[in-house]
């Protein structure tokens, strides 16, 4: 139980030893293309409440984060209703293997990014690109997941719940469903975690408001400061969004050693 | 006359292969009466789980019939549980959930299954484990549980594949006594795989030898010691070293040929 205890101030080291590093780097008179720490503190604050500057960025960061949020939930969720059906039954049904999954792989390699000037095209400048390309790249985790759990059921599991009396018909929502939960949870937040990374992709350009575009703007206004701030932000929210999704891992998979 | 609990009628069983065809079983048969409690003895390869197999309805016969209670094997079915070696508990559901498994899947009401479930938790004495997951119980445990969970299906005959092979000594005695009252308090017929043969004069009403190349059935002995068996009397051993000479000699003349799928 000492590991425990520890856990919380060794996962503290890193980061303060980072902070501090960078607070050196940045003492002094001078210019300098890197904010100290102060002033990224402050422009976070300022972020986030205002009072301080009162220039275009003050008291915008809920705006922002609402936008990119909703995005990233909107699309993860959009994804997950087209990639859990696709690989259960690209998984299951040997038909829909042979139709699908061919297409589906040689796509599966171009990056997103790749893909922006296209989506930029057919979707438009703007938030529904981002939207679409956030949907892309939740959807590949998820789908190839979902095929590795629905297919790697335990031959065993199929016998016993035949010799029960379990139909044919009910042996997908009895065995496989359950079985395949690890590998769906898996591809579930491997998914997420990847929606808050295309995100910011997403709305660096023609976006007017979130996390990206907000960093892009600040960007071209050189504040670096907001910059950096946006990047704290973006990785903490992300952070606390991957913590939800294990914690509500950890109670539905309580009965799986690798997870409980 | 009511047919008997398991009539397996002249089965053979071949595995096509890349050399060719390999019998797993040639022209078994064998009559188990209602209430009996017979073990499958025999060296790997001799086809016993392959049998087994059949009986349940796991594996379709190349040749020849099964009836269970005259009605013809097509399929598995909860008239017919089985008990793994590896148990074959569903780990997502708890132990009273792996207990009503059968019944739920057969539309039994909550509170049916509710009953049911606490009854056979009593019986394997795991009432306090109801809320336990499968890999939170020991080998002995979850074994127990995969008997409770074909008896609470109602099932009539119980089909064992090595059941107790991964269990180590003290908890195999044990688990043998538990089933074996069981089985007594019951109208079950049991069907039981093992190689040990003091496994099976212990357990058995009938032993039934099988030998491999290609897997057939060579002997079929009574076991009319009295129960409780004492596994130190003279005729407990003369039986055993019948049962071993019979299995050895079988065995030599395959052990030049390759090795073949049980």
């Amino acid at each position: 139980m000492t590991r425990r205890r520890l856990a919380g101030p060794l996962a503290l080291i890193l980061p303060l030893l980072a902070i501090a590093g960078w607070w050196a780097g940045t003492r002094g008179e001078g210019y300098r293309l890197i904010p100290s720490p102060n002033e990224v503190g402050v422009a976070l604050y300022d972020l986030a409440v205002g009072g301080v500057n009162d220039d275009a960025f003050s008291a915008t960061l809920v705006t922002h984060l609402v936008a990119s949020a909703s995005r990233v939930y909107g699309a993860f969720v959009l994804a997950a209703l087209l990639a859990l059906p696709l690989g259960m039954m690209i998984g299951r049904l040997w038909i829909a293997r042979a139709l699908l999954d061919p297409a589906l792989q040689v796509l599966r390699p171009v990056p997103v990014t790749a893909w922006l000037p296209l989506s930029m095209i057919v979707f438009g400048l703007g938030p529904r690109s981002a939207f679409f390309l956030v949907a892309l790249g939740a959807f590949y985790p998820i789908l190839i997941n979902t095929i590795f759990g629905v297919r790697s059921v335990e031959p065993r599991l199929f016998e016993a719940a035949a010799m029960l009396g379990t139909s044919r018909t009910a042996m997908f929502s009895r065995v496989v469903l359950p079985a395949a939960m690890p590998g769906i949870f898996t591809g579930l937040r491997l998914g997420l975690g990847l929606s808050w990374v295309v995100i910011v992709v997403g709305e660096m350009t023609g976006v007017q408001t979130g996390l990206g575009a907000m960093i892009m703007d600040a960007r071209q206004t050189s504040r670096t400061e907001i910059v950096i701030a946006g990047m704290i932000v973006i990785g903490a929210v992300g952070f606390l969004s991957d913590q939800a999704v294990l914690l509500a891992g950890s109670r539905l998979l309580r009965w799986s050693p690798q997870h409980a | 006359m009511t047919p008997p609990a398991i009539a397996v009628a002249s089965v053979t069983k071949r595995f096509p292969g890349p050399a060719g065809d390999t019998v797993a079983l040639e022209g078994a048969s064998l009559v188990v009466g209602t209430g009996e409690f017979v073990c499958l003895i025999g060296a790997s390869g001799c086809g016993k789980s392959t049998l087994l197999r059949i009986i349940a309805g796991f594996e379709v016969p190349s040749g020849g019939d099964v009836t269970v209670r005259g009605t013809p094997v097509t399929g598995p079915g909860p008239d017919r549980g089985m008990v793994f070696q590896d148990y074959g508990l569903f780990p997502w559901l708890t132990v009273r959930r792996n207990i009503g498994f059968g019944p739920e899947s057969r539309g039994k009401s909550r509170a049916e299954v509710t009953e049911i479930t606490d009854r056979f938790l009593a019986m394997i004495g795991l009432t306090a484990f109801a809320g336990a997951y499968p890999h939170q119980l020991s080998g002995g445990m979850k074994q127990r549980v995969a008997i409770a969970r074909v008896l609470a299906n109602d099932a009539r005959v119980v089909l064992m594949d090595e059941p107790f092979g991964a269990l180590d000594a003290m908890t195999r005695e044990r688990l043998q006594d538990e089933l074996l009252a069981l089985w007594a308090q019951t109208a079950l017929t049991i069907v039981f795989v093992t190689h040990a043969i003091e496994e099976a004069i212990a357990l058995a009403d009938r032993v039934v030898v099988m030998s491999p190349g290609p897997g057939r059935i060579v002997r079929d002995v009574r076991v009319d010691l009295p129960r409780p068996r004492d596994v130190t009397s003279p005729e407990f051993n003369a039986l055993r070293r019948e049962l071993s000479a019979l299995l050895h000699s079988k065995a030599l003349p395959d052990q030049a040929e390759p090795p073949r799928r049980e």
